[in-house]
């Protein structure tokens, strides 16, 4: 060894080759099993559209339907609570709605195709927590002194107004989601398909 | 020792390194003559994480990771966890044991590294024995977060939900990098069998070869101790320390003292408090896990709350980035910038016997203020203390100061007032 120190640079060579070549394998390998992490078929699949009967529904109460695993709120809102809304223009951080939280037909005062119906999916753009009702106004809501009334989530504190536009200075970024929905006759929603897309 | 048995030995050691290992590590490992009650935490922790493993172990035998819902309507998870408290025989004690195991295994771990802090375990040479600990704390993190998804009640799956949520905040690769985490679009069946998978292989796995790392670089540099000096400089004519005693017989006699002690609190929680007053384990996770409606009070466990006062401190945009995102840098930065301890503290001496007035100080503050940050994580965002002083801008407050104390030490810690530092060990 100690005599000759010469590299032999075919061996070498060939052993650079067949180090790349074992490197490429290990990682066309890791392939399926990056792969077996992502979500499978049976998970892609699981998003049909959810139809809904909103004829029960009176003013100023809310339901909840699962939609692809997610709550989806449908709410009908009286006139106090439409006319809130005018009030929080100025609290919250995109009153106009100009982030693309929303389909086009949904890009409005209301945030909904028909004026008093709301149609929001009901997860905090936070964290994914799912925030609560707190449609009483004032002190007794327990949110605070002033308060229109809305949705506090539980998590991290973040408040929205009546057509789920968050408050300003709150950890959520976003005004909560509107699925794509239409109306397939007056009382009839169907969630998750608008016919557009 | 006969012959027989001496010659058996001797065959072992021919081919495996027995006698030598247990002289390095025990019987010939020399540890400082002064160790006081602190040095209990690391013997326990490696306790605890026996009792961790060997509890998990045989609740796997009866537990199910599965999220469909059986003939009375509960997920099969949730159901085959209150089979094991029911109607497995011994199971509700080996559970009990695990989950109480989860909390003490922080305890001894924030004690340790507590520790660290007052003696300045951390300082050269003891640099990568810092950092391997601080992998251990990221794991133990990981393990407990995951492992606390495997009940399927309400506070587990809606704690899942927000912090894997945190990783969709990540600029550009976020939103995919929480689909394949969850394995689905929201926290499913996928997202419980992974965790599970995760929880009793990869991350023991993982903790193990660091545990053992952590220890092997221990014994590498040998330990520090209450009065921060290096025995090896002063040896004998026999070249051991002369502050320096074998950890076994010594240290194993002593340490069995704090495993007394310690398994003493540990089943008085396991037989009359196995929830801990709801901090060990929540109310609302004896509820099956509901995607449609988040409990009205959602914390996680009190061990993760300094860390989640730390997220919920951000609530302002910054360079164009999410506030969010930030609510996620501030809660991995608080972990991550405790491995930096090493290069950031510049004080002549060592331990907290030594230092000077704005170390004690500092200090003080900082243990005060992680205390409160715990506390108000385990509060709602709303919460004011007796109901006047609102607790989130003291969070916010806390929280600045818990970063301050880093990235400010090598300031203060060069101009702090030192004692000299003697030679030998004191007592």
């Amino acid at each position: 060894m100690s005599v000759d120190h010469k590299v032999d640079a075919g061996r070498r060579q060939l052993l650079l080759a067949t180090s790349a070549a074992g490197g490429v394998a290990v990682a066309a390998v890791a392939v399926p099993f990056v792969g077996s992490l992502t979500p499978s078929e049976r998970a892609k699949a699981a998003g049909a559209p959810v139809e809904v009967d909103i004829s029960k529904l009176q003013p100023g109460q809310m339901m909840t339907v699962e939609w692809r695993g997610k709550p989806v709120w449908i709410i009908n809102r009286t006139k106090e609570m439409l006319d809130s809304l005018k009030k929080t223009d100025g609290e919250v951080s995109d009153p106009n709605s100009d982030k693309p939280m929303q389909p086009e037909y949904a890009k409005n005062e209301t945030r909904s195709i028909k004026p008093e119906i709301l149609v929001a999916v009901g997860i905090c753009t936070h964290l994914g927590c799912s925030p609560s009702d707190k449609f009483k106004t004032g002190p007794e809501s327990g949110v605070s002194a002033d308060w229109p009334g809305g949705f506090l989530c539980p998590c991290h504190g973040s408040t929205f107004d009546l057509a789920g536009r968050v408050y300003k200075s709150k950890p959520a970024p976003d005004n909560l989601e509107i699925p794509p929905h239409k109306y397939l006759a007056d009382t009839k929603i169907l969630i998750g398909d608008d016919g557009k897309a | 020792m006969t012959t027989k048995a001496q010659a058996v030995l001797d065959w072992v050691d021919e081919r495996f390194p027995l006698t030598s290992s247990i002289k390095g590590h025990l019987t010939e490992y020399y540890a400082p003559k002064n160790f006081n009650f602190w040095y209990f935490f690391g013997s326990l922790a490696l306790l605890v994480l026996v009792i961790q493993i060997v509890t998990g172990i045989f609740l796997v035998m009866h537990y199910k990771p599965d999220a469909s819902l059986n003939a009375s309507g509960v997920p099969v998870a949730f159901a085959s966890v209150e089979y094991i408290m029911r109607d497995v025989p011994g199971g509700w004690i080996i559970r009990y044991m695990h989950s109480t195991g989860a909390s003490a295994f922080f305890v001894v771990v924030y004690l340790h590294m507590f520790r660290g802090l007052l003696y300045g375990s951390y300082r050269k040479p003891r640099e990568l024995i810092w950092i391997f600990g601080t992998l251990i704390f990221l794991a133990l993190m990981a393990e407990a977060f995951m492992g606390y998804l495997l009940p399927w009640g309400q506070m587990s799956f809606w704690g899942a939900q927000v912090i894997v949520n945190l990783f969709s905040a990540i600029p550009v690769i976020g939103p995919d990098l929480s689909v394949v985490i969850r394995g689905d679009f929201v926290v499913s069946d996928a997202t419980l069998n992974r965790f599970f998978s995760f929880h009793v292989i990869a991350v023991p796995l993982i903790l193990i070869g660091l545990v053992v790392a952590h220890i092997v670089a221990l014994h590498e540099v040998g330990s520090n101790n209450p009065d921060g000096v290096e025995i090896k400089k002063k040896k004998g004519a026999d070249g051991h320390p002369l502050d320096g005693i074998p950890f076994h017989p010594y240290y194993t006699v002593k340490d069995i003292v704090g495993v007394v002690g310690f398994l003493i609190v540990f089943s008085f929680i396991v037989f009359f408090a196995p929830e801990g007053g709801g901090y060990f384990l929540e109310f609302n996770n004896f509820v099956p896990a509901d995607p449609l409606k988040t409990p009205p009070h959602i914390a996680p466990v009190w061990y993760f709350t300094p860390f989640y006062s730390l997220l919920r401190a951000m609530v302002w945009p910054l360079f164009g980035l999410d506030a969010k995102f930030w609510g996620v840098v501030a809660m991995g930065g608080g972990v991550v910038i405790i491995a930096f301890l090493p290069w950031l503290d510049r004080s002549p001496a060592k331990s907290i016997r030594y230092r000077g007035p704005i170390f004690k100080t500092l200090l003080t503050i900082f243990i005060i203020g992680f205390a409160i940050l715990g506390f108000l994580g385990t509060k709602p965002p709303s919460y004011a203390f007796f109901g006047v002083i609102p607790g989130a801008p003291v969070a916010q407050l806390f929280s600045l100061y818990y970063f301050l104390f880093f990235l400010t030490m090598p300031v203060w810690s060069k101009i702090d007032k030192c004692k000299p530092v003697p030679d030998r060990v004191t007592g």
